[in-house]
């Protein structure tokens, strides 16, 4: 559901960065649609914050061209950008007040100072700040401050608000509620979000689409679920959450469905994406809680794929149980979680129970369950 | 045991037998504390002391008077009152011109030079390789009536019988002007290096905050940058006015008849007029003068921006 050119409020053509001979963005091209919460999600130092600085204006870019709101912005300073930003730091000016604070950016406005006032006193309610407006920012709780800093910035009614890792600084409490507030706000307001983060939970839960980077590449760009579902190459899927990888050769191409053997003379079929042509090195990721974990005398269903594996080690997580499991020598073993749906015995030994160690198992999926790809 | 674990048993002893706080930190201040009581305070009181006697002839009269302090409010002691008033002036505009020289160096210390900057704090401190002495000296051989901006000035020809002036400009040296601008060279580098910490100071997002909030550079000085150097400035500000209104070595050299100040006159009266008591009472009155122009200055800036420059 890329956003169509006409009506995005963020394009970014070819989008480049380089810091000597460093690229720490590489032609970042996409477009963020008005009123959407996007996010920026990649390891530490994959050019997240340069990104963000460059549309914020903060950092000039080497090559390329941002546009908001369709209009170009070339060398436009941060002041003359309908952007706001939320450092990291949150930035809150030390020798004003929360109230002075908020009302900074209104002072560069040509509105009166009782209409300045008026919406000062509206952002002190909205962020749950009333009666902290005459409080010094050096008595500010760390959620207060996140507060702080984000009126500051709505306040100004800019078109894009740009957040490098906003709550980033907050415990884990904190942040929970501080990212349904975020979410709240976001939709109320209509603005559109631009969220750096480097915490992935974070990124799916709050985010309508996600940029997963890496090393200065934009290597997708979808919803939360579509990216947990359907990667596109393997560091995303590695990336997000845990897979396993299982590599092969596309052994047939047939009816949508990939055959691919993966040694040891078994075969596994997985939907074939456009470019699977048999032949071709393959890798078919899956993730450990699709899996199912037989004992080694239950026969597989037919139309599911189905591994011989022993079980190497288990693990008790009360709602779960992780199985690792090998299944071909020399590659690396498969992760199984299991629902605990069924109540164990004390011991563990009965009900659905967890394998033991060596026990022989058929590890099954369907079909469907599988990402094939190619790269 | 050494100090440290000491130290760190302490925490476990009983309340009862723990050493108070503050008699660890008497024995940390001692050295400091010695040297300020026995170097400044006592002279201090000495002279407190001296300015309620009397000199008679060359002998200390030793009986309580407040005639010293009465002087300066009587016809006699018009002269004094000019001179702590013009010293405080002085002061004041070389204060004002060394932070107006000083301010723009260290801004540009603190944020256009990326490398090397302890070079140019380095770089800074070159004058005082010299004696202070030395340094006004130089500044007669600028102005003087033979110095370098005169013959600078007849090389060209400005001075001359055909130049714009006939002869050599005598109005550079002896008087308060030269006073003001050796004073506002010679400490000049002082101002520097306590503005130039508290503009080191500030969080480069603060800045890029108030850009973002909609200022141009020139509106976001006057929003954040200076706001937040005020401790800087102010404690150069300081450093400088109180140390020049007592000076006298520069007016003695390059302040001629019309530039003497008030701390010429306590020499004088401690040197040549052998009155040490009036002396005394004058060197009372300059420190009362400068506590109360202090204050005031302290008050005018007021108390809220104090305690926000104070982070
Ligand atoms: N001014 C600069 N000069 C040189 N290299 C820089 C500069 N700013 C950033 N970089 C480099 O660019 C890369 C991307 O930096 P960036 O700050 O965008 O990473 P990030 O994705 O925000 O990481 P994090 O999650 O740790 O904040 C890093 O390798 C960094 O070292
Ligand atoms: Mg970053």
């Amino acid at each position: 559901m890329a956003a169509a050119n006409t009506n995005s409020m963020i394009s970014l053509r070819a989008v480049t960065k380089r810091f000597g001979n460093f690229t720490a963005v590489d032609a970042a091209t996409f477009d963020i649609a008005a009123g959407e919460f996007f996010s920026l999600l990649g390891p530490s130092g994959c050019g997240k914050t340069t990104l963000l600085r460059m549309i914020g204006g903060f950092e000039r870019q080497s090559t390329g061209e941002i546009l908001i709101d369709g209009e170009p912005m070339g060398t436009r300073a941060p002041n003359q950008r309908p952007t706001n930003m939320v450092f990291q730091s949150y930035a809150i000016f030390p020798h004003l007040d929360v109230a002075e604070n908020i009302a900074y950016g209104l002072a560069n406005r040509p509105v009166d100072k009782a209409t300045i006032a008026r919406k000062v006193a509206a952002a002190l309610e909205m962020m749950r700040l009333d009666g902290l407006g005459n409080r010094r920012t050096n008595q500010l709780s760390g959620g207060q401050r996140q507060r702080v800093a984000l009126a500051r910035a709505i306040v100004c009614e800019p078109k894009v608000l740009l957040l490098d890792e906003p709550l980033g600084a907050l415990d884990k409490k904190l942040r929970e509620e501080m990212q349904i507030e975020l979410r709240q706000l976001q939709k109320s307001l209509g603005i559109t979000f631009i969220f750096v983060t480097h915490d992935q939970e974070e990124a799916l839960s709050l985010s309508d689409r996600i940029a997963v980077m890496a090393r200065g590449k934009v290597l997708q760009i979808d919803t939360a679920t579509a990216l947990y579902e359907h990667p596109n190459c393997r560091e995303v899927a590695g990336f997000i959450g845990n897979m396993n990888f299982l590599e092969g050769r596309i052994a047939g191409v047939e009816g949508g469905l990939a055959a691919i053997e993966i040694g040891d003379g078994q075969v596994v079929k997985v939907p074939a994406n456009g470019q699977a042509a048999a032949g071709g090195n393959a890798i078919l990721a899956i993730r450990p809680e699709k899996i199912d974990a037989h004992g080694s005398a239950t026969a597989p269903q037919p139309g599911t794929n189905a591994i011989r594996a022993r079980a190497r080690a288990s693990s008790y997580l009360g709602d779960r149980s992780l199985i690792l499991a090998d299944w071909r020598n020399g590659a690396a073993p498969v992760s199984v979680s299991l629902q605990n749906r069924k109540s164990l015995s004390g011991d563990g030994s009965s009900g659905i129970g967890i394998p033991g160690p060596d026990s022989e198992l058929w590890l099954t999926w369907p079909v469907e369950a599988g990402v094939l790809l190619t790269s | 045991m050494t100090a440290i674990s000491e130290a760190a048993s302490d925490q476990y002893d009983q309340p009862a037998t723990r050493r108070p706080e503050w008699v660890d930190g008497l024995w940390l201040i001692a050295p400091t504390l010695a040297i300020v009581v026995g170097m400044m305070l006592v002279p201090l009181l000495a002279i407190i002391i001296v300015s309620f006697w009397t000199q008679t002839g060359f002998d200390l009269e030793a009986t309580w008077t407040l005639e010293n302090y009465a002087l300066l409010f009587q016809p006699e002691g018009k002269l004094y009152r000019i001179l702590i008033v013009k010293s405080l002036w002085v002061s004041l505009v070389a204060t004002t011109a060394v932070v107006v020289l000083a301010y723009p160096m260290a801004y540009f210390m603190a944020f256009r030079i990326q490398r090397g900057k302890l070079i140019w704090i380095i770089l800074l401190t070159v004058p005082f390789w010299t004696s202070y002495l030395l340094r006004v000296f130089a500044w007669k051989v600028i102005l003087g009536f033979n110095g370098v901006i005169n013959s600078g000035l007849k090389a060209v020809g400005i001075i001359g019988p055909d130049g714009l002036f006939e002869k050599p400009l005598e109005f550079l040296l002896y008087n308060p002007a030269s006073v003001t601008i050796t004073l506002a060279h010679a400490w000049a580098a002082y101002a520097v290096l306590p503005i130039y910490v508290s503009l080191e100071k500030i969080d480069r997002s603060y800045l890029e905050a108030a850009t973002d909030l909609g200022d141009s550079k020139w509106k976001r000085f006057w929003r954040v940058t200076f706001p937040l150097s005020l401790p800087g400035t102010i404690a150069a500000i300081l450093l400088v006015f109180i140390p020049t209104v007592g000076d006298y070595i520069t007016p003695t050299l390059v302040g001629g008849p019309s530039g003497i100040m008030i701390g010429n006159s306590i020499a004088n009266q401690f040197i040549k007029s052998n009155n040490a008591p009036l002396g005394a009472a004058l060197s009372c009155v300059m420190m009362l003068a400068i506590t109360v122009a202090v204050c005031l200055f302290l008050m005018a800036i007021g108390k809220k921006r104090l305690k926000g420059a104070d982070i």
